[in-house]
């Protein structure tokens, strides 16, 4: 589904993506592990389309496609989703009005048909449930005076209701108290399948005690440094980063 | 990155929509303003003699008045005498039916969008008095109006049908000495609307006036009266537009609302005139004065405007809170982009007793656009436990343009109580991307942002021209982030 390959990217001259190199199939979770300025939120930003990243070298594709030729609002339609490590508050803008543009715009994107106002509810009120997002949060205007939780918990409704076949979470665990990291997990566990994928960037293990990844990657200095399994991720709990750190240079 | 750019830059280049001409022969007076000017309005308007008095009163004013230096802006040259101040379709025997109108017209004003033809106009519920260069085309709806006592009619008519209630209210709000524009208004003004509700008459739907500039080197000078007698209401709509044409032209027009006991009044606005090029030649000088006046006690003026066109707007719709209990509002949005100008605000005057008055003002700065809010909160000595509560928020796209605000408080009564709250913002460019992120195109997604920002402003509009207003408010910023 996706593919990079030797990726290469930078901000403002200073280069933070060095030739990295992942493949993510259908009904994979991958996480990605790494130490602060490793160039994890880069990664996010580099697929999802952020404009101040320049892509300096190597290919992505996804679902065949040369993500890296689409503008971000047609990488969305075409099914990548980034859960931001911090989403914006849009004042005046409701979030249930936010949510049928975004809809309605995918549809037009991929030819379908676009939703009737009941079906669109519908959908509002399953999703809504799925992840237990509260009500009153998806009639006020887009994240404003949200506490941090329920941004993170309205990253993981727009999720559900957009469907995408690939989905990056920025950090969605920072900032959590267990509870609503027990609630956003069991949302992602839920909207699981054999035919979408999911991207978890995180510092901690912690979301992975809750999420149970199919791969660990380590990334460190721009590059995927080290692949494993589950366990991978529990070996790098115990040691800490520096373990990492020295292996590498060693 | 480089090709989202250009998309942005070519899309701040799309052209004024509303740009047509339309040729049809007009009988328009020769350029000048002297006495000879007005009489000559006069009399192609058949107007009674005290008419032509107060014209050439107000005449006298305007010549001896100066233009102000205190706005935001450099005033632009104008000169009065290189304008022509009456162009009217020629030759109009009074019309019967839409049949009788010419079909250039018609196909103009429905390039307009607006529902002039009575069959379509049956099935809404907009009464629309279309304001054609100086004179007023064709008012719909007037016998559903009639039969409920309702005048809603073009000025020139009510001069000839209702010149009592004409003699009794004209430049009772606005005087014609008020200022400048207003003096060469009372002067020269051709056409326009008036509007009478009768006692405890609750208006049967949304008036309308569609105002549009088609002739060269004219100004348009229309004047607009509306009176709500006790317990009536009445909500009124304009819009505007103007063909582009390089030179500017002069939009002076005056409006005067009065409120008796009970009464409501919701005036609204929706204004695009032609706003210049993107280098700022042309467009429309929008120099107006608007008033109302709660006279009756439990009286309430609502004032919404949009402004999204105009090479300068200038205009402070206020409110005379004279009776006790009455209650003015003031809602408005400003968008200026490319070179535009706008120095627009209001005045709220507490005269009587428990009055109220409330200013949201949304200001919104593109390209190297100036857009300043002017308000004045006047509590007189009499004014006991007035309230006001006054918002002003500015947002900037870019970094070349300008948003200022201007508040004034005068208050002469401690009793008073007034809140005052102000917010300066920008478009992010990371409220663009995380729309983009959720498959919304950056055009969209400042339309969506925009709206969002000018929702308070954009609730109080009737709820077809609210849906108007927020795709000019789109169309109007499109290209204007990048």
């Amino acid at each position: 589904m996706l593919n990079i390959n030797n990726l290469q990217a930078s901000i403002e001259d200073k280069q933070i993506l060095k030739g990295l190199n992942l493949q993510v199939n259908p009904g994979e979770v991958h996480a990605i592990m790494g130490p602060n300025g490793s160039g994890k939120g880069t990664l996010a930003s580099v697929l999802a389309g952020r404009p101040e990243y320049e892509v300096t070298a190597g290919e992505v594709t996804f679902d065949g496609k040369d993500l890296l030729e689409l503008a971000p609002e047609e990488r969305a339609a075409e099914g990548l989703f980034l859960a931001f490590q911090y989403p914006v508050e849009i004042p005046g803008v409701s979030n249930i009005n936010f949510l049928k543009t975004a809809i309605s715009e995918i549809r037009k994107y991929r030819e379908l048909p676009q939703l009737n106002a009941k079906e669109f509810l519908n959908l509002v009120k399953e999703k809504q449930a799925l992840v237990e997002f509260d009500a009153k949060l998806t009639n006020r205007s887009l994240n404003e005076g949200f506490s941090g939780g329920e941004k993170k918990r309205n990253e993981i409704f727009q999720l559900a209701m957009l469907q995408p076949k690939l989905a990056i979470l920025d950090e969605t665990d920072s900032g959590l108290d267990i509870d609503a990291l027990k609630i956003v997990a069991n949302g992602v566990n839920q909207l699981r399948s054999p035919d979408n994928a999911f991207v978890l960037i995180t510092h901690y293990q912690r979301l992975l005690e809750y999420i149970v990844p199919d791969f660990v990657h380590v990334l460190y200095n721009g590059k995927i440094v080290r692949s494993g399994t589950k366990e991978l991720a529990l070996e790098l709990e115990e040691k800490g980063y520096d373990w990492i750190k020295e292996n590498v240079s060693a | 990155m480089s090709s989202e750019k250009e998309l942005l830059e070519e899309l701040a280049a799309e052209e004024y929509k509303y740009g047509f001409t339309t040729d049809i022969e007009m009988d328009v007076a020769p350029k000048g303003l002297t006495e000879d000017t007005i009489r000559f309005i006069s009399a192609k308007k058949n107007e009674p003699e005290w008419l032509l008095e107060w014209r050439l009163k107000a005449f006298r004013y305007f010549m001896e008045m100066g233009i102000p230096t205190w706005q935001n802006f450099k005033h632009p040259e104008v000169n009065f005498q290189n304008m022509s101040y009456y162009a009217a379709p020629k030759a109009k025997p009074k019309l019967n039916s839409m049949d009788e109108v010419d079909p250039e017209l018609l196909d103009t004003f429905n390039k307009l969008g607006i529902p002039l033809d009575e069959q379509k106009v049956l099935a809404g519920v907009v009464a629309v008095d279309a304001v054609f260069d100086s004179v007023s085309v064709k008012t719909t709806f007037q016998k559903k109006l009639k039969e409920q006592g309702v005048i809603f009619c073009s000025f020139g008519e009510a001069v000839q049908e209702h010149p009592d209630l004409v003699k009794k209210y004209l430049g009772t709000v606005v005087p014609s000495t008020d200022n400048v524009y207003a003096a060469l208004n009372a002067a020269v003004f051709s056409d326009g609307s008036f509007v009478y509700i009768p006692k405890g008459v609750r208006c049967p739907m949304e008036l309308s006036t569609y105002f549009r500039i088609n002739a060269a080197n004219t100004g348009q000078f229309e004047r607009t009266l509306i009176i709500a007698d006790d317990k009536s209401y009445v909500s009124y709509l304009e819009g505007c537009t103007a063909p582009m044409r390089d030179e500017n032209q002069m939009h002076a027009a005056v409006v005067e609302l009065i409120a008796m006991e009970d009464a409501e009044i919701k005036y609204s606005t929706v204004q695009n005139w032609y706003p210049g090029d993107k280098d700022g030649n042309g467009g429309i000088y929008n120099f107006v004065t608007k008033r109302g006046i709660c006279k009756g006690d439990r009286s309430k003026i609502s004032w919404t405007q949009v402004e999204t066109g105009s090479a300068i707007t200038w205009k402070y719709p206020g409110v005379i809170l004279k009776g006790n209990n009455s209650v003015g509002e003031f809602y408005s949005v400003a968008l200026t982009r490319n070179h535009q100008v706008a120095d627009t605000g209001t005045k709220m005057i507490h005269l009587g007793k428990n009055t109220r008055s409330r200013i949201i003002s949304k200001g919104i700065s593109a390209g190297v656009s100036q857009n300043s809010y002017r308000g004045l909160v006047k509590i007189a000595k009499g004014a006991d436990n007035a309230r006001n509560f006054t918002q002003c928020d500015s947002m900037l796209i870019g970094d070349k343009c300008g948003a200022h605000t201007f508040p004034y408080i005068e208050t002469k009564n401690n009793s008073a109580m007034l809140e005052h709250e102000a917010t300066t913002s920008k478009i992010g460019e990371d409220q663009v991307f995380y729309l983009n992120q959720r498959g919304i195109d950056s055009e969209q997604a400042v339309g969506l942002i925009i709206n969002g920002y000018a929702k308070e402003v954009l609730n109080q509009l009737p709820m077809e021209f609210a849906v108007e207003a927020q795709k000019l408010l789109a169309i109007s910023l499109e290209g204007s982030v990048g």
